[in-house]
């Protein structure tokens, strides 16, 4: 596998509907962003794409993905689809970070889209549902919210987490928010206010949640010598994870911890492992990331991390599968405020899922382009100015930052993908 | 009144008799032989700007339950059916027809009818199919000597009441609609 660079990415805003564009103008708005940010790449040196979109039901337009590569002017060159539940946008990221890694092309166009305001919000929980077993799950009352609240109950059991340790990401992921323009949700918002909102499903409110979007994302890969040749300033693929779980979260074993480098054994002695509390899946993406990138202790190694916060619960629990804390500890690691913007590791400065939203297939990209602008050090260039949720030089880090992860995620931990994206600014 | 001037023709046709009479000007009417029927069938339309309108999809799906069908057939009996790994003996409480761990075939295993919470959460709000059933329970119930958990409704207890590890009985619908809500569980102490 050869070196693979970000050399450029767009997005549109993220909004509950956007009748007055289609899914192929919001990904072509996207591209268009991605060509003039690195203005010497022309269409011409553009190989191949990739197209991620989650849902057909929502789109209700099979073989959606070429009608976007043809709006962008990208046929007839190769193109493929891309489909993995929640995680569609960070699978995306890593095929096309494949197609050029291995070699085969030299600059692809990641794209991903999702049109969720067709159809009305519970509509739209029934179809995000089917992504768990029709036979055994769906019927007894599919609703990923639930299934969540399951395992959050479960976490809560085991380690002591509490409902305002969950509202406190809500809190973070909004006050980050107020500060990204792109975000879909501008809410200035307290513990309380999380809790008192509508309840759906024991113990998560409607702020522990993302909602649905309308939106498109676009992130451009080559090689080190195109990236050289048409920008300033590429950000390096510094490497790639993924893993899978069982479709049934009733399935998933009660066995011993996968370990990441820095973790002692002895730390989690009669830990039942994943069981419902755990994502295998995300530590083994983690761990196969970590590994290619060379990171020994992620909580010194990475500057910040953008990760799919579809819940405030999940947030919790991903914090422990990335290692940024000890199984069990994340509840406190938010309570300790180290994934503030302000904090040991920042996590989501963007706002995340729960406040940029989640239009399913460009979520991964969205979190890639946020983490590319980050690494850029330009995040006021492509924010009206602002430069508030641009991640500064954390104490103790003898560094500026210069290290993210970006972590897409789907089902119930069914696919997770983790990729580390490091800058190249001198 | 300005003199009418035929048009020069240049076919080599005829020109008609100048005998025949003169025909008022005017429109004829028009009969089409190829013409869609109009109907009554019109558009919901939501708004104009753009133009949003209501589309409407329905799919009868023929699902067959195939290798799982035992279980279903089960619950109709009162028999509540897991999985064990004829290889290695893992049971699974939610059945499958290979074993996940070593990829041996499973055989059809009697669950036990009382298990506990293993965990749980009462749903407000659902997808539309099962939004008019709210609020309902959802658990994943444990069982001694099984490995894995199966998800199953759990009634006769409210948010404030359920705790993990509560001990839980399986009912079975007297009139079984073939589904996994065959079974649901109900709080062992008011069984
Ligand atoms: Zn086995």
């Amino acid at each position: 596998m050869r070196p693979v660079y970000m050399i450029s990415g767009g997005i549109t805003k993220f909004t509950k509907a956007e009748p007055r564009k289609s899914f192929r103008v919001m990904v072509k708005e996207a591209f268009d962003y991605a060509l003039r940010d690195c203005s010497k790449l022309t269409v011409e040196r553009i190989d191949g794409t990739v197209v991620s979109y989650f849902s057909d039901h929502f789109t209700r337009q099979l073989k959606a993905g070429v009608m976007a590569v043809d709006m962008c002017g990208l046929v007839p060159k190769p193109t493929i689809r891309i489909e993995g539940g929640g995680a569609t946008g960070g699978l995306c990221f890593q095929e096309a970070w494949r197609h050029v890694a291995s070699g085969w092309m030299d600059c692809v166009v990641a794209m991903g889209f999702e049109t969720m305001s067709h159809v009305n919000t519970w509509k739209g929980n029934e179809f995000i549902a089917l992504a768990s077993d029709t036979n055994f799950d769906y019927p007894v009352g599919g609703f990923y919210t639930g299934y969540y609240a399951m395992m959050v109950v479960r976490h809560m059991h085991e380690f002591g987490t509490t409902v305002e340790q969950l509202a406190k990401v809500s809190v973070k992921n909004h006050r980050n928010a107020l500060h990204n323009k792109w975000a879909q949700h501008h809410y200035d918002i307290t513990v309380e206010d999380v809790r008192r909102s509508p309840m759906v499903a024991y113990p998560l409110t409607i702020l522990d949640i993302c909602t649905m979007s309308d939106g498109a994302a676009v992130a451009i890969l080559a090689s080190e010598e195109v990236a050289q040749h048409v920008c300033d300033n590429p950000v390096r693929v510094l490497g790639v994870g993924m893993g899978s779980d069982a479709m049934r979260m009733a399935d998933r074993p009660h066995d011993d911890v996968i370990l990441l480098k820095h973790e002692d054994p002895k730390w989690y002695r009669g830990l039942k492992y994943p069981g419902v509390h755990s994502f295998r899946a995300g530590r083994t993406a983690c761990k196969m990331a970590y590994e290619k990138a060379a990171i020994e202790d992620p909580r010194e190694d990475l500057d910040f991390v953008e990760l799919h916060d579809a819940y405030t619960s999940s947030e919790i629990q991903t914090y422990e599968d990335m290692g940024l804390c000890k199984y069990g500890d994340g509840g406190k690691f938010i309570d300790q405020g180290h994934p503030e913007l302000t904090g040991r590791i920042p996590v989501n400065p963007s706002g995340g899922l729960i406040a940029c939203g989640h239009p399913v297939g460009a979520t991964g990209l969205m979190q890639a382009v946020f983490a590319f602008w980050q690494l850029q050090n330009n995040i006021a260039k492509h924010n009206d100015g602002d430069a508030t949720i641009q991640v500064r030089q954390q104490k103790g880090k003898g560094r500026r930052p210069m290290r993210g992860a970006i972590h897409s995620h789907a089902g119930t931990g069914t696919y997770v993908t983790v990729s580390i994206l490091e800058s190249t600014l001198a | 009144m300005a003199k009418k001037v035929a048009p020069k023709r240049k076919s080599k046709a005829p020109r008609k008799s100048a005998s025949k009479p003169q025909r008022p000007a005017g429109p004829k009417p028009v009969y089409d032989k190829v013409r869609l029927p109009e109907t009554d069938q019109g558009a919901t339309v939501f708004r104009t700007d753009p133009l949003i309108v209501k589309d409407h999809y329905e799919i009868d799906y023929i699902h067959s339950y195939a290798e799982d069908s035992p279980f279903f057939l089960g619950l109709a009996q009162g028999k509540l059916l897991g999985s064990e790994c004829s290889a290695c003996h893992y049971r699974f409480a939610t059945p499958r027809a290979y074993c996940m761990r070593c990829g041996a075939a499973t055989r059809w295993l009697d669950l036990p009818l009382e298990g506990r919470v293993h965990t749980w959460t009462t749903c407000y709000f659902g997808s539309e199919a099962f939004l008019k059933e709210t609020p309902f329970n959802l658990a994943l119930v444990e069982f001694d000597g099984v490995n894995t958990l199966l998800l199953a409704r759990l009634i006769g207890a409210t948010e404030k009441e359920i705790r993990v590890g509560m001990p839980v009985k399986a009912r079975f619908r007297r009139l079984a609609q073939f589904k996994p809500t065959d079974v649901y569980f109900v709080p062992a102490d008011k069984a």
